[in-house]
Formats: C-alpha cells, structure tokens, sequence
C-alpha cells in the first residue's frame, strides 16, 4: 500500500536519522573542543579533568561507566549515520545515473559538494585519532593517562599534526553544510531572515574547527610545550 | 547573430545517442525555442531529421520546453522557462551546448525529448482532496489567511518542468513534491487528506527519483523561482503524519 513504508525505510526517514544523529556527533565535538581546551590551563588541569570523565557518575556508575555509556552512544551514532549515508548515496546514484558533457554549480557550496568523502575523511580520522590518543597504539611516546604529555608528544610529530589540520577542516566544511541541512530536514524554516539557518551554521563550524586547530598549532609553534 | 549549437540527438529510447554540431543564423529577438525552430526549418529544407524538443504554451506556463543550455536548466537566465528566455542573452559567435533532462527516472524519447511520467505519478499518488462539487461556493466562505494564501500561490506556481530534477546532481524530486505537498497543506481544503497525501507522494517520489542533500541547485534552476524553504516544509509534514500515523 502506498504510505506503508516504514520510517527508517524511506530516504526522508534516514534523512532524519542523519540529522538526528548529527545533532549527538555535533554535541560531542563541540563538547570535546571545550573540554580540550583544558590544554592551555596545563597538565594538571587537563589530567584531573581526563580522570574526571572516567569517575563521572560515582559512585551510582562504576569507574569508566559514564564514559562507556557515551562512547557506546557515540558508536551507535556513527554507525547509524554512515549506513544512512550510504544507504541515500546509492539511492541518488542510481536517480542520476548521467552527468551532462556541459556541467554547471548553480549556487551548491564546497560544503555541500564535499559531504561524502569529507565524511569518509573524517571516518578514518577517527579510527587514527582513537588508535593515536586513546589506545595509543600508533603513539611514539604513549603515557597512560598522562593526557597531556600524549598530546603534546603526539602533535610535535609534524606529519602527524599536519594530518590532524587536514581532518578539522573537513569537519569544519561537514559541519557547515551539516548543520545548515539539518534545519532543512528537520523541517525548520528560516521564516523572514532566511539567513540565520547559514549564520548558526557557520558560527559552530567555524568555533569548533578554529578551537581544534589550534591544538596542533600551539604544540608545533611551541606555544604549549 | 551567428551561433553554433551542440545538441543532443538520439533516434529513440533505445539509441545510445550523441552530440550533433550545427551552425544557425539567429536574431537577437528570437526567443530561444524561435531560434530552433529556424534550425528545423533549414534542416527540414535539406531533407534531414529535425530536432526533436518539447513545447506547447511557450508563455512560460505549460512546463514543457525542457532544456538543458550549457549545463543549467532553461539556460541563463533566472527565473525564465526556455521558452521565455531570449536569443539577445547570448553573444555572437557562441557555442550553446543544448541536452535532454538527464535523470534515470526521465528516460530520453527522442533527441532533447524525455519522459516526464515520473512527476504525474507522484502527483497522481497524492490522490484526491474532499471538497463538495456543484455549483460554485461562494467566495471567501472558506477563511484563509492572508499569508497562507501567498505562500500556497507561491508554491502553486510549480509548472511541473522537472528542471528541478535535470538540476540536482542527486536526480531529486524534492522540489517538486515539496511545492506540490506544500500548496495543498497550506489552505484549509488540504486538512483531511494531509497525512495520507504527503505520506504517498513522499513514497512515490523515492521509487524513482534520489535522495536530496540540500545542494539547493534546484532552488536557481526553477523558472518560477519556487523557494527550498518548502522542502523543509515537507519534511516537517512527512515526520509529523509519520509520528500521528505510527
Ligand atoms: C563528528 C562527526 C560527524 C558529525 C558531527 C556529522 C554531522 C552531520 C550532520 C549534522 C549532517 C546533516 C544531516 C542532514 O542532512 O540533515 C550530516 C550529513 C552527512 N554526513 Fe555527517 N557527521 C559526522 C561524521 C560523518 C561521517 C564519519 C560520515 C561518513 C563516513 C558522514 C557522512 C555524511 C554525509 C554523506 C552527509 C550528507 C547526507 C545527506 O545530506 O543526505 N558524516 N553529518
Ligand atoms: S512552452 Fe510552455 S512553459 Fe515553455
């Protein structure tokens, strides 16, 4: 029967997981910047607040308990959101199986244009970033948690920080169209001042990348040493 | 003016089709469809196949003079069908490259003419409004707001040219279905079949056409200027008569 098809079926409905979905990741990396900015009030700042998030909750939650709850929620966000992705990548693939040989950009941005492989970019940067700082399986120098020698170990490798400008830029450019689309699809319009959707967009996708960017660069610059 | 023009031709749905160049000798006043009209006559003249494209109202409100004019919907000019749009927009000596819609839910007919069923269907599955026919009511018994009257014209605008799909680099429908969802929601003869009517088209629309990520192509490419706030619009109706209808 026409209409019958269940929510998480339809590509409208995914579309909501993704913005749903988007909201959580959108929460955690705005999150995660501010709490990184402990960085600048030094080790002991930055350590006691990184032993914090694993004694969050005591003693209802056991150690590590608060922490675990997130990062399965954060999973569970990530994996939802990437199928979804896919899942209406193919679907627009197939509808637009030709392109024209006269090819125009009507007013689409750089953002917009970039969300697929800026997301697999920032996919595998998670994979790296937990594998650099969390398990510290690729770190040359890892100190269980001694947070803030691994970060600033970690980005005195210049390669290592370049990798990390290249991935918060993408995010940044993710986040823009991100956030922006996100009121398209969940239905909030923009009413008179059509431009306050954009300036929301641009404001957190410009506050959380210049807040991670500047990580890397106070390590390499010897700002935080 | 002299103008050379790179145009798509394909002998049929099964052809696999191919750009032909040609040579035309056009007046700055010419409407577009004018100008191609002077190349069938010239190549009718010599014996050969003319250019197939679609046409019917050429006053810009029949939605049929489809074409793509260097990669943007009904060419250069904004808001303006094709057949609205002017040879004096173009230079002396150009070359336009002229195509089909391009979307596999718009098979190519012949040369720039593709099949359009695709939109009707999802018009058609939105099914029908309860009003009472007979003689005509009399008018203003049903109150509509004064802004809600405008944005239901605004949407009520949509001639149905499908140059929102040939836009989309996701061959998305969005556009479409959000004007045609969003005129009927908007005023009070919508109500009763609100839910259902969004929940089919919506259905309809993803069989066959792709998924939008809000590139907002579409939004430049409507020669009636149809604004993406209604795609918001329509997915804000499909999520709330998916929450009341489980
Ligand atoms: C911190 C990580 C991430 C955040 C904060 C984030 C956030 C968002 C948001 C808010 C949207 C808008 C959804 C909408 O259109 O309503 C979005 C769309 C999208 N995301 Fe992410 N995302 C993240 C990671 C990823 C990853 C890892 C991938 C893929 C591997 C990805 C792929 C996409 C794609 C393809 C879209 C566009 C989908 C569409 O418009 O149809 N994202 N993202
Ligand atoms: S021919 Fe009718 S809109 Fe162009």
């Amino acid at each position: 029967m026409p209409g019958s098809l269940k929510f998480h079926q339809s590509a409208l409905g995914k579309k909501v997981i993704m913005a749903a979905s988007g909201i959580v990741l959108f929460g955690f990396v705005l999150v995660h910047m501010l709490g990184n900015l402990k960085l600048y009030q030094g080790a002991e700042k930055l350590n006691t607040y990184a032993e914090w998030l694993r004694e969050m909750g005591a003693p209802l939650l056991p150690h590590n308990g608060a922490i675990w709850l997130m990062r399965v929620g954060l999973l569970v966000a990530v994996l939802v959101h990437v199928v979804s992705a896919y899942q209406v990548t193919r679907l627009s693939q197939r509808a637009r199986p030709l392109n024209y040989k006269a090819r125009q950009t009507l007013q689409a941005t750089y953002a917009s244009r970039t969300m697929r492989w800026g997301g697999v970019i920032i996919l595998l940067f998670v994979i790296y970033h937990l594998a650099h700082l969390t398990w510290g399986s690729v770190h040359p120098a890892f100190i269980p948690g001694d947070v803030y020698s691994n970060v600033v170990a970690g980005f005195r490798v210049w390669w290592v920080s370049a990798f990390y400008v290249v991935a918060q830029m993408a995010l940044g450019f993710h986040l823009y169209h991100g956030l922006w689309s996100m009121f398209q699809t969940l239905g909030v319009t923009a009413g008179d001042d059509r431009d306050w959707r954009r300036k929301f967009a641009v404001a957190f996708a410009l506050l959380i990348t210049l807040g991670n960017l500047s990580f890397p660069i106070a390590v390499l610059t010897g700002f935080v040493s | 003016m002299r103008l050379t023009l790179q145009i798509w031709r394909q002998k049929n749905a099964d052809d696999t089709g191919g750009f032909s160049s040609y040579d035309v000798d056009a007046s700055p006043d010419m409407s577009f469809l004018e100008m191609l009209d002077v190349l069938n006559e010239t190549l009718t003249e010599a014996g050969e196949d003319p250019v197939a494209f679609e046409h019917d109202c050429r006053e810009g409100i029949c939605g049929s003079c489809c074409l793509m004019i260097d990669g943007r919907a009904h060419g250069p000019e904004p808001g303006t069908a094709t057949c609205q749009l002017h040879m004096r927009k173009f230079e002396d000596g150009d070359t336009i490259r002229i195509e089909p819609w391009r979307s596999a839910a718009f098979p190519v007919l012949k040369d720039l003419v593709v099949d359009r069923v695709g939109l009707d269907r999802i018009v058609q599955a939105g099914g029908f409004i309860s009003i009472n026919t007979g003689s005509a009511p009399d008018a203003n018994l049903i109150p509509v707001p004064r802004d809600k009257a405008e944005l239901a014209m605004d949407a009520a605008a949509c001639i149905g040219c499908g140059a929102c799909v040939a836009q989309c680099p996701n061959g998305a429908a969005q556009l479409f279905a959000a004007a045609k969802v969003s005129h009927l929601a908007l005023l009070p003869q919508g109500q009763p079949e609100r839910d259902q009517r969004v929940l089919r088209m919506v259905e309809e629309m993803e069989s066959a056409f792709g998924s939008c990520t809000n590139f907002a192509e579409c939004e430049v490419a409507c020669p009636k200027e149809i604004s993406i706030e209604f795609i918001a619009r329509m997915n804000r109706d499909y999520v709330s008569a998916r929450l009341r209808r489980g």
